[in-house]
C-alpha cells in the first residue's frame, strides 16, 4: 500500500515539493536567527530611519542640488539619477556605435569589412574593468593641464579635468526653439502614419524622410526668429587655474561613457550583423526578381525581417550595460553603487538594507526592461492567420 | 544577301583575376567605397606604425632600474621587473614551483583526457585534480608551508576564481535548469525566482552582498575567507547564468525523447541524467564557453572588494613611487594577456560550434 503510494508520480511530486519547501524555510530560518542575532550583537541599526539622517559628505557631480547638509535619501536620489544618466548616455552612444560597426562588417569593402572585425575581436575580448580603468588613468590623465588644454574653436576644451563646452542660456529663444524641434517630432510621426495608411490604402509611396528632414531644419529655424532671435552661449572660460563657464563632463564620466559605448557597441555589432545574416538569401533574390530597387528590398523585405531578429538582443546588451554601469565605483562616478552602497553604507554600516535597496533599484529596471522586450517580441510576432 | 562581316571575339578582360582585380573590385568598386578604404588606411597608419614603434622599436626591454628606460618608448623594464608580483601576486617566492606545478598537472591532464575515454573517469580525475591543486596552493598538509589566502594573487588568483567559478557553478546551473523546466510548480517558481533575481541585478552588488552580509548569516565564530567569501558570490551569480544557457540546451531536445524515455520506464533522474542532459549539454556547450569568457573577464571585479588579482597587481605596481609614470606598459601587458585567454576561448567556441553543427545535419 505505501510502496505504491510512494510510486504515484503525483504523491513523489509532492513529497519532493514539501521537502523543498521545508529546506528553504529551515535555511531562512536559520540565517534570519542568527542575522538578527549578530545584527544586535554588533549594535547595528535596523530600519529605514537612516534615510532622513544628515549625510554630511559632498558629491561633486549631482544633476540634481545637492549639499552635504543633505539625507542619505537624498544621496539615493542622487545616484539613482547618476545611473539613469550614464545609462542613457552608453545606450546611445553604444547603438549608434554598434550599428554602423555591424553594416560596416557586412560591407563589400574587404579591408573595412575586416577592420570592423578587428575592432570586435578586439574590444570584446577585455575586461570591461581593465577597458574604464585604461581610460581614466592612462588616457584622460595623461590630457594636458587646464592651462595647456586642447582647444576646439575656443568653444571645447579638453583637460585632465574634463570636457568643456559652451551652455545656451535658458531664455525664451531657447525654449522657443526646443518647441520647434517637439513640433517638428510630432510632424514627422504624424506625417509617416499618414504615408503608412497612404501605402496600405492606395500603394503609392511617399518619400517621408526629406520631407522629416526639411521639417527639422526649418521649424527651428522659424522658431528662432519667433523667439526674439536672441539666442546666448555661456562659453567655458579659463580664470585662474579652472575653467569657469559652460558645462563640464568630468573624466570619470568620459572614461564611463568611452569603456561603455565602445565594449557594448561590440556585441550590439554582432547582433546586428546576425540578424542580417539570418534572412536568407532567397528573400533577397525574391525582392530583386520583383524588380525591387536595392533600397527598396532593404527597406521592405530584409531590415523588417532583420529588426525582428536584432532587437531582442540589442534589448539584452542594454540590460548589460545598466548593469555594468555599476563598475563606475573604480572610478568614483557618483552613481548608486559608488555614493549609495559605497560611501552611504561605510557611514551608516547598515549594509542589508542599503544593498537591498540598491539591488531592487536594478531589479526594478531590469524588469522595466522586460516588460519592453516581451511588448516588442509580441509586436514583433509574425502574425500567422 | 545579307554580307555577314566577321566580328573578333573580344580580348578577355585583363583583369578578371589577379591582384589588380581584386583591389578593383573589392576595394575601389564605387566612389563611397573608395572613400571608405582611403579612410580605413588613415586609420591604420594612425595606429600601428605609432604603436610598433612606441611597444617595439623605441622600446626598453634590457636593464633592472628606471635609468635604463631612457629610449623615449615603452619601459618594459618595469614590466620585466614586476613580472613575478603580476604572475603570482604576493605568494612567496620560495613556494612558487607548487604554483607552477599546478599549471604543468592542467596540461598533463588535458593531455590525458585525449586517450580516457570513459566520462566517469574524467569527471573523477579533474575532481582528484582540483583537490590535489588546492592542497598544494594552500600547503599545511604533507609537509608543506602553509600560504594564507590573503597572499594568492596576481594571473594565479585570477585563473583560480574563475575554475572555481565555473566548475562549483556548474551542478547548481544544471539544478536550476531541471528546475525551471520542471512541471512541478513550487520547484519551478524557486528556480525562476532564484535565475531571474541574480541575472537582473549587476556581479558587483552581488559581490558586496556575499564579502558584507554573508558573515552576518552565520553564528558567531563562523569565518570566512575574504577569497571564500568572492568565491561564493560569483559561484551563486554564474550558476544563474548557466542555468539559463542549458535551459536552452533542454529546449533544443525535441518532445520525442521525453516520450521514449518514459515509454521505456525511464524514473525522472534516469530520463535526465542518460537521455536528455547528454544531448542538452552538447548543444549548450559553446553558449557555455561564451559564460566562462564573461566569467574570466568578470574575475577583475574581485578587485573592488580587496582581493589582488592580476589588474589589481598591475593598478599595486605602477602605484610604487619607484616605478612611477610606467602605468601604461602594465596595462597594455594585462590587457595583452586577457586578450589572449579570452580570444584563444572565443575561437575555440566557434569550433566547436561548427564542429556541432555538422553533427546535427
Amino acid at each position: 500500500m505505501l510502496i505504491t503510494l510512494l510510486r504515484n508520480p503525483k504523491v513523489r511530486g509532492f513529497i519532493f515539493q514539501l521537502l523543498t519547501v521545508m529546506g528553504l524555510v529551515a535555511f531562512l530560518w536559520y540565517i534570519g536567527v542568527n542575522t538578527v542575532a549578530n545584527i544586535e550583537q554588533r549594535g547595528i541599526q535596523t530600519g529605514f530611519s537612516f534615510l532622513n539622517g544628515t549625510a554630511g559628505f559632498g558629491i561633486d557631480q549631482s544633476p540634481i542640488p545637492y549639499t552635504e547638509e543633505d539625507t542619505h535619501g537624498r544621496v539615493f536620489l542622487v545616484g539613482l539619477l547618476n545611473t539613469l544618466i550614464i545609462a542613457f548616455a552608453g545606450i546611445i552612444l553604444s547603438t549608434l556605435v554598434g550599428v554602423i560597426i555591424g553594416i560596416l562588417r557586412l560591407s563589400k569593402n574587404w579591408l573595412i569589412a575586416k577592420l570592423a572585425r578587428g575592432y570586435v575581436d578586439f574590444f570584446r575580448n577585455i575586461p570591461l574593468l581593465l577597458q574604464i580603468l585604461f581610460w581614466y588613468n592612462v588616457v584622460l590623465r595623461s590630457m594636458p593641464s587646464p592651462k595647456q588644454s586642447y582647444n576646439f574653436f575656443d568653444m571645447f576644451f579638453i583637460n585632465n579635468r574634463g570636457l568643456y563646452f559652451p551652455l545656451p542660456a535658458y531664455n525664451t529663444t531657447f525654449y522657443t526653439i526646443l518647441g520647434g524641434i517637439v513640433v517638428a517630432l510630432i510632424a514627422t510621426i504624424a506625417l509617416n502614419a499618414w504615408a503608412n495608411k497612404r501605402k496600405d490604402t492606395l500603394g503609392e509611396d511617399f518619400a517621408v524622410i526629406p520631407w522629416a528632414i526639411g521639417m527639422f531644419i526649418l521649424f527651428p529655424f522659424i522658431a528662432y526668429f519667433i523667439g526674439g532671435s536672441h539666442l546666448e552661449f555661456s562659453y567655458p572660460e579659463l580664470r585662474g587655474f579652472n575653467f569657469k563657464g559652460g558645462k563640464t563632463l568630468s573624466p570619470e564620466f568620459l572614461a564611463l561613457t568611452f569603456a561603455l559605448t565602445i565594449y557594448t557597441a561590440t556585441f550590439i555589432a554582432e547582433a546586428v550583423r546576425s540578424g542580417i545574416e539570418a534572412v536568407s538569401h532567397g528573400q533577397k533574390e525574391a525582392a530583386a526578381s520583383m524588380g525591387m530597387s536595392h533600397y527598396q528590398s532593404l527597406k521592405l523585405v530584409i531590415l523588417p525581417q532583420a529588426i525582428r531578429i536584432s532587437i531582442p538582443p540589442i534589448i539584452n546588451q542594454y540590460l548589460n550595460l545598466i548593469k555594468n554601469s555599476s563598475l563606475a565605483t573604480a572610478v568614483g562616478y557618483p552613481e548608486i553603487v559608488t555614493v549609495f552602497a559605497g560611501t552611504s553604507l561605510n557611514q551608516v554600516g547598515q549594509a542589508i538594507e542599503i544593498i537591498s535597496m540598491t539591488m531592487l533599484v536594478y531589479l526594478v529596471i531590469s524588469l522595466f526592461v522586460s516588460a519592453i522586450l516581451n511588448w516588442f517580441n509580441n509586436k514583433m510576432k509574425i502574425k500567422e492567420r | 544577301m545579307a554580307i555577314f562581316q566577321k566580328v573578333e571575339a573580344r580580348t578577355a578582360p585583363n583583369s578578371t583575376k589577379g591582384f589588380v582585380h581584386w583591389i578593383k573590385y573589392n576595394l575601389f568598386s564605387t566612389p563611397l567605397n573608395a572613400a571608405l578604404t582611403l579612410l580605413g588606411i588613415a586609420i591604420l597608419f594612425w595606429v600601428i606604425p605609432p604603436f610598433i614603434k612606441w611597444a617595439y622599436i623605441n622600446a626598453d626591454f634590457k636593464g633592472t632600474t628606471r635609468e635604463d628606460c631612457n629610449s623615449g618608448g615603452a619601459c618594459w623594464v618595469f614590466v620585466r621587473m614586476k613580472i613575478d608580483m603580476f604572475m603570482y601576486g604576493f605568494y612567496p617566492s620560495a613556494e612558487r614551483w607548487r604554483v607552477n606545478t599546478i599549471y604543468g598537472l592542467f596540461f598533463i591532464l588535458m593531455g590525458s583526457f585525449k586517450f580516457l575515454k570513459n566520462p566517469w573517469v574524467k569527471v573523477i580525475l579533474m575532481h582528484v585534480y582540483f583537490i590535489a591543486g588546492f592542497i598544494l596552493v594552500r600547503g599545511d598538509m604533507f609537509g608543506l608551508t602553509y600560504v594564507p589566502t590573503d597572499k594568492w594573487g596576481g594571473l594565479m588568483l585570477t585563473i583560480l576564481v574563475a575554475a572555481v567559478g565555473i566548475v562549483s557553478a556548474f551542478p547548481l546551473g544544471v539544478i536550476l535548469a531541471m528546475g525551471r523546466q520542471s512541471k512541478l510548480p513550487i520547484i519551478k517558481s524557486v528556480s525562476v525566482t532564484y535565475i531571474e533575481f541574480i541575472r537582473g541585478v549587476p556581479l558587483i552588488t552581488i559581490l558586496f552582498m556575499s564579502s558584507i552580509i554573508l558573515p552576518l548569516f552565520f553564528p558567531e565564530g563562523v569565518t570566512f575567507d575574504k577569497l571564500l567569501r568572492a568565491l561564493i558570490g560569483i559561484a551563486l551569480f554564474e550558476a544563474a547564468y548557466i542555468a539559463e544557457n542549458i535551459r536552452g540546451g533542454l529546449q533544443s531536445i525535441p518532445k520525442g525523447q521525453y516520450e521514449a524515455a518514459d515509454a521505456i520506464g525511464f524514473s525522472y533522474w534516469q530520463k535526465m541524467f542518460l537521455i536528455i542532459l547528454p544531448q542538452a549539454l552538447k548543444v549548450a556547450i559553446p553558449n557555455l564557453v561564451g559564460v566562462s569568457i564573461a566569467l574570466f573577464q568578470d574575475t577583475t571585479l574581485v578587485l573592488i572588494i580587496g582581493l589582488f588579482d592580476l589588474l589589481a597587481m598591475v593598478r599595486l605596481s605602477a602605484a610604487d613611487s619607484y616605478w612611477l609614470g610606467y602605468e601604461t606598459e602594465g596595462y597594455v601587458f594585462v590587457t595583452f594577456i586577457f586578450w589572449f585567454f579570452c580570444y584563444s576561448m572565443s575561437n575555440f567556441s566557434q569550433k566547436l560550434e561548427k564542429r556541432f553543427n555538422t553533427n546535427l545535419r
